[in-house]
């Protein structure tokens, strides 16, 4: 069978793709659909979350820390309840990391402030001594891209019905609004404010005075949402 | 090989390919060395800004050697090995001779686009699919061109029965477009949202678990069918061809090809031990794993039996040395690999400087030294002239191997150590460390990776100029050699 198979490279070619597709047909068929339905309680990300969630992707944190806690006692002790499947239903793409260099981030939101990481970002050495994490100052002045994350949150709004203008869990309230890009815009620049008081760095209270958004500020509001 | 008439064939694709796996290995080795050395001297981090933190060169360094090294060198090889075991010449083909300069020159432009877009920032995150969906396009149409010279190789063959090689450089070209295809699957925002934001931006068509699930379906196996499939197919070709030997056993060549194509899809599993993705596919993972040992040694194993009764060659032939430590050194990634893959010792191993330990003892040992002992096998057939030094492939060799104990001890120390500090419990049942004592403590073993790092570049940076004086200075053959590479032996 296989000298048959030497001489015929049409169908060597295809019996090569049959053995290599099967195992990932039978892997994805049996749980997709369910594997990707939400816990009660998750909420997709805010835009100015989402706006942070890329400069989490653009500087690549994932490189360096994971967002899944694994069902261990010295884990959960360490980070918090283990993860749920559901948690990540509107995790595009997912950012589970495949390596700790820095601590697990998955809940970070439990146990960080704004003030915090506002000081970790700035010299990570002056809150965690011994620290080999770099420092990010550039977040401090790179003004961040709110329009993309409103364009991402459309998209998926579109395209894969996360719900956004709806209202989730049926208390009469719309849970993340979105709206039009002048609405969405507004009420970025609200949030940040509320961020922005909480912290000391003139140069960024004053930039969201006008208008404008550093990716610090985003940054501190999606790890504020990682809960 | 060439008996009846000669045959001659076309190298310039070949050449082009070598001269790129050469640039991107010393651009993607050097990024590597810089990261190592962060990770042991932070303030590295400052040298250039935000294009210098660790943050943007992780991905330029696993791209830039995954993508523009070893693919190149795989390119390289395909341009030179598919002509030679089909027994027909590009010449004979000006079609396929130009599908493979336009293969050459749109790859050429999309890892030198990547570098600048890596740099700059943009990144899906997905770990080796980090490009954006504008490359991803670019990079679907030349593997596409490759695809068309492959199979416009073999269409024009004159050697009736595909050579093992052949088998494996088929499996490659499948495999890695299914798998690049449905893990690229993605959205771009700009278009759906009706002209917001950056154009290249785009969302991943699937979520969360799937997301992850589909993910390391496509990097476990992108690892399979670039660092392993074409790996074997070249050392099917340069260890016989090189040392004069037959290939032990085709039964075994039989064995191991379908055992791999078959098993190594399902291993994906392993990196998502005790996650959220359901357990039976993780123990589906963990179990083909350890199958995985089967065909991986059988390729291996079959590579060294090769070898029999010519041991002598190791020690009067430098490249027969590269190639019987890199089936070695394939060996020992493929056992260490499915050891990882235990639940038990993933518990431990995972997150860990382990898992970089095992996947570069892997690539350094195996795909890198695989590939430079192609090109050097290939020198002399493509310039007419002889190795250049031969003196300065034995330091290279032996500089390199001792960098890759080097690296790959310290980080299995390092992975182990911090992987037991984690769950260290005291009497009481609290944690006994913070997490920054487990970062304190993997100082000098990200030292001396460092340094094993810094050593196997150099030893890459012999290679270069080796090659470099080889194709310009090297003396001029007057014939083709048959096995043994030509190498002057004062230099």
């Amino acid at each position: 069978m296989f000298h048959w198979l030497e001489q015929r490279p049409f169908f060597f070619a295809v019996v090569v793709f049959v053995t290599v597709a099967f195992a990932g047909i039978v892997e994805a068929i049996p749980d997709f659909a369910k594997q990707s339905k939400p816990t009660v309680g998750t909420k997709p990300y805010s835009i100015l979350e989402l706006t942070g969630r890329h400069v989490y992707i653009k500087d690549s944190c994932n490189a360096c820390h994971s967002q899944l806690i694994r069902p261990f006692k010295s884990e959960t002790d360490r980070y918090g309840m283990y993860s749920l499947s559901g948690e990540y239903a509107y995790d595009r793409p997912f950012l589970w990391g495949s390596k700790r260099t820095g601590p697990d981030l998955k809940r970070v939101g439990n146990y960080r402030t704004t003030d915090w990481h506002e000081n970790h970002m700035w010299d990570p050495v002056s809150v965690v001594p011994g620290s080999i994490m770099p420092a990010y100052r550039h977040h401090f002045t790179n003004i961040a891209d709110v329009e993309t994350a409103y364009a991402e949150a459309v998209t998926v709004k579109a395209v894969f019905n996360t719900p956004y203008d709806v209202d989730i869990n049926g208390d009469g309230n719309i849970d993340v609004p979105l709206g039009t890009w002048e609405e969405a815009r507004a009420r970025a620049l609200e949030e940040a404010k509320a961020i922005a008081s909480g912290m000391k760095n003139q140069a960024v209270k004053d930039a969201v005075e006008r208008g404008e958004i550093p990716e610090i500020v985003a940054l501190i509001a999606y790890m504020n949402s990682l809960k | 090989m060439q008996n009846g008439a000669k045959i001659e064939y076309d190298y310039s694709v070949a050449k082009a390919f070598t001269f790129a796996t050469i640039l991107f290995g010393i651009i993607g080795m050097t990024v590597g060395t810089i990261l190592a050395f962060q990770m042991a001297f932070p303030d590295l981090n400052y040298l250039a800004g935000e294009y210098g933190t660790f943050s943007r060169l992780r991905p330029l360094h696993t791209n830039g050697v995954a993508f523009g090294f070893t693919l190149s060198g795989i390119f390289a090889t395909w341009y030179y090995v598919g002509q030679r075991v089909l027994k027909v010449s590009l010449k004979e083909s000006p079609f396929l001779l130009n599908v493979g300069k336009l293969h050459f020159l749109l790859y050429f432009i999309t890892i030198l686009l990547a570098v600048v877009t890596l740099l700059a920032g943009f990144t899906t995150s997905k770990e080796y699919a980090e490009l954006e969906w504008p490359i991803d396009i670019l990079v679907v149409v030349w593997w596409v061109l490759w695809g068309i010279s492959v199979f416009g190789l073999i269409g024009i063959r004159r050697e009736r029965a595909l050579y093992i090689s052949v088998w494996y450089y088929i499996a490659c070209f499948i495999a890695v477009a299914m798998l690049y295809l449905f893990n690229n699957m993605e959205v771009p925002t700009y278009f759906v949202s009706g002209g917001y934001g950056s154009i290249l931006h785009s969302v991943s068509m699937y979520s969360g678990t799937n997301d992850a699930l589909v993910q390391w379906w496509y990097g476990h196996n992108a690892v399979a069918f670039v660092f392993t499939v074409p790996i074997i197919a070249m050392i099917y070709y340069f260890l016989p061809k090189e040392s004069g030997q037959n290939i032990y056993s085709y039964k075994l060549s039989i064995l191991a090809f379908w055992g791999l194509l078959f098993v190594y899809l399902w291993a994906g599993g392993h990196h998502l031990i005790y996650s959220t993705v359901p357990d039976w596919m993780q123990t589906m993972g963990s179990v083909m794993s350890i199958v995985l040992i089967l065909p991986s040694w059988g390729s291996a194993i079959n590579m060294l039996l090769t070898m029999k009764g010519e041991w002598n060659q190791l020690q009067t032939n430098p490249l027969i040395k590269f190639m019987v430590l890199a089936s070695t050194f394939y060996m020992l990634s493929t056992i260490e690999g499915p050891i990882q893959s235990i639940k038990s010792v993933n518990a431990i191993a995972h997150f860990t400087d382990w898992i970089p330990g095992h996947v570069h003892d892997g690539v350094l040992g195996w795909v890198v030294f695989m590939i430079m002992a192609a090109l050097f096998h290939m020198a002399p057939r493509m310039f007419g002239r002889e190795i250049y030094s031969k003196s300065m492939v034995e330091t290279q060799f032996w500089l390199q191997t001792t960098a890759i104990v080097l690296y790959f001890t310290s980080m299995w120390i390092a992975g182990i150590t911090q992987g037991m500090m984690w769950r260290a419990y005291d009497e009481y049942g609290s944690l006994v460390y913070s997490f920054i004592d487990t970062v304190e403590v993997l100082h000098p073993y990200y030292t001396i990776r460092a340094v094993g790092g810094l050593m196997y570049l150099i030893g890459f940076f012999m290679f270069a100029y080796n090659m470099y004086k080889t194709a310009t200075a090297g003396r001029v053959l007057d014939k083709e050699p048959t096995n043994k590479s030509p190498m002057a032996t004062a230099a």
